[in-house]
């Protein structure tokens, strides 16, 4: 596969995955079957495909979150594998967003977004200026000291996107981001995303079922049946 | 403070599984410290009777109980007649029992002993004991559930005796004991000739040494020991205090286990999270620190509600008119540090299966965990 944006200014590729296989249940279920995928630095690529096709997999590996069974993850050049620092990985290289917001419910919206800067060992000026700042990006200024009990769905998962973004990582992998929004809130959080992504200079990973948002993606990947099918311009 | 929020937020989130636990650890430290101090109050009084104005006791070897040890008569007088020696006093110990009191302390002493003539007397004239074979002197606790005054005639085992004063000591064992002539122990207790101990003050606390190989030298029966080794050694005390402790230990273990069950819990009520925290690049350690700091919050509560309890469990005993006198609710400070450790370790302890199990969650699996 080709990076759709390879001859614009030589971009270096940021996520790369070289015949990935990845199965469960101790074998019986083949989820990844020799996937192939380059990520450059600063594309939105959308990654598309029924359920179980493998798109949460893919993410997972390259997050370091899970290994493969065969096939080689790099990340900005480095193989993610057992060796190499995770942490690190997961505390400044990439940050994470799910479908389901995952965040702690007891705690209010700024103690969810300081955790990774907890983990990492940021300053807590530092950290807390950092928050601010997301926080008035992303709308959320009145809403620090909530609870997330109190927040609406689109709230949370705004909240979520400042927290993959608390320690400036340079990729962000989002499953499904927006799946469990209605539209209005749909479109507002992936504006956000697509806005927030822009300004950072971050590259975006994000599965989606969402056919409009994916096109408005800079790539869109197609994968069935556990390989990448096809690749689009999209955008 | 986000960290120490985590830790907190879990324990208020099952707030009455966490009283339990804390409870649990509350009333192991409260029972241990409950029963170490008693017991440790029981043989500091033990050893103030031994200790009554001397400093070395003598007794027969290789007895495993001073109450069965034999120490011949005419080894008092030899001792006391050594230059080293400024007095020398033997003493018979021997329990009888009496209608509703199946435990009386006896001592048999000579009118010159320390007990005799130190003790504050309430009734009677300290100048009258030994003056007769049935006399006999009780200290205020026996005098009270012997219902006895000056001039009373008392059951005492087999034989009557006449009262002829109560005194008052500040050792609960000697306040609930009979005092008895040498010689009427002797005669009472069939040990004809013989003593228990002999308590020994020397002029020169520096002769000890040598005063013990003197008596090694002479009475190869006998030994010798200064009164704070003799505290240490004794496999009376060292069996009361293993015996506390290992009850307290059982406590504690028990604690131990609750805060265990409680730390299981709260790891699999909270898999999701750990998760969150690990995609957030939260390491081993530090999920392991959220979990021990759990249950060391637990532990810490538990320890410090244990010693309030225990404190205030010991003053109840003490404020029991039959127990008056042989509980000492004064806590060592370096019993309250070691019940603390014990109860902290125990947190830890408890708080170790699940804080490993939690380090090793993945993720990518608990994520998908409702």
């Amino acid at each position: 596969m080709r990076p759709a944006l390879e001859d614009q200014d030589n971009p270096r590729i940021v996520l790369r995955a070289e015949n990935l296989w990845k199965s469960y249940d101790e074998g019986t279920v083949a989820v990844l079957k020799g996937v192939d995928c380059e990520v450059f630095e600063g594309q939105t690529v959308a990654l598309c495909g029924p359920s179980g096709c493998g798109k949460s997999t893919l993410l997972h590996l390259f997050g370091g979150l899970d290994m493969p069974d065969r096939g080689r993850v790099s990340v900005n050049a480095v193989a993610v594998n057992r060796h190499r620092n995770l942490l690190r990985l997961l505390r400044h290289e990439v940050g994470f967003v799910f479908q389901l917001h995952n965040l702690i419910p007891d705690l209010t919206l700024a103690e969810n977004c300081l955790i990774p800067t907890v983990a990492a060992g940021i300053d807590r000026r530092i950290a807390k200026a950092r928050l601010l700042e997301l926080a008035e990006r992303t709308g959320l200024s009145h809403r620090l000291n909530h609870r997330i009990q109190k927040l609406s769905g689109g709230e949370r998962q705004r909240t979520a996107i400042c927290r993959a973004l608390m320690n400036r990582p340079k990729i962000l992998l989002a499953d499904e981001p927006t799946g469990s929004l209605d539209e209005q809130a749909r479109n507002v959080v992936f504006n956000l995303l697509l806005d927030l992504v822009a300004t950072e200079g971050a590259t975006l990973l994000m599965a989606t079922h969402d056919r409009n948002l994916a096109g408005r993606c800079d790539r869109l990947v197609e994968m069935h049946d556990g390989k990448i099918h096809e690749h689009a311009h999209a955008g | 403070m986000i960290f120490l929020k985590l830790i907190v937020t879990n324990l208020r989130r099952h707030g009455i599984r966490s009283l339990i636990s804390v409870a649990g650890i509350a009333f192991s430290v409260a029972a241990m410290l409950t029963v170490v101090t008693i017991l440790q109050g029981a043989i500091g009084m033990f050893s103030s009777i031994l200790s009554s104005d001397s400093e070395m006791i003598v007794f027969e070897r290789d007895v495993s109980d001073l109450f069965f040890s034999n120490v011949p008569a005419e080894a008092a007088g030899q001792i006391s007649s050594w230059p080293a020696v400024e007095r020398a006093n033997p003493v018979l110990f021997g329990i009888v029992s009496s209608a509703g009191h199946p435990i009386i302390t006896c001592f048999g002493v000579t009118p010159a002993d320390a007990r005799i003539q130190k003790a504050v007397w309430l009734q009677g004239d300290r100048r009258s004991f030994a003056q007769d074979a049935e006399d006999v002197v009780l200290g205020t606790r026996a005098a009270e559930f012997l219902s006895a005054s000056l001039g009373s005639r008392v059951q005492i085992g087999h034989a009557t005796f006449h009262v002829v004063g109560v005194l008052k000591t500040a050792n609960g064992f000697e306040d609930g004991g009979v005092f008895m002539p040498l010689a009427s122990a002797q005669s009472f207790f069939h040990k004809e000739g013989t003593s228990s101990v002999i308590t020994v003050k020397l002029r020169n606390k520096d002769d000890a040494a040598a005063f013990k190989k003197m008596v090694s030298a002479r009475y190869p029966n006998l030994i010798a020991l200064e009164d704070a080794e003799f505290t240490r050694s004794y496999s009376q005390f060292r069996i009361l205090k293993a015996t506390a402790w290992a009850v307290g230990g059982c406590g504690l273990l028990l604690g131990g286990l609750g805060v265990a069950n409680t730390m299981i819990m709260s790891v699999f009520a909270r898999i999701r999270e750990i998760a969150i925290l690990r995609v957030n690049g939260f390491s081993h350690l530090q999920i392991g620190g959220v979990i021990f700091g759990e249950s060391a919050v637990v532990s810490a509560s538990g320890a410090i509600a244990g010693l309030l309890i225990g404190s205030c469990f010991l003053y109840v005993l003490k404020a029991i008119p039959a127990l008056g006198g042989y509980v000492d609710p004064t806590i060592h400070p370096l019993l309250m540090l070691v019940v603390l450790l014990l109860a902290l370790l125990t947190g830890i302890a408890g708080a170790l299966y699940p804080a490993v199990y939690a380090m090793r969650i993945r993720a990518v699996e608990a994520l998908r965990f409702e």
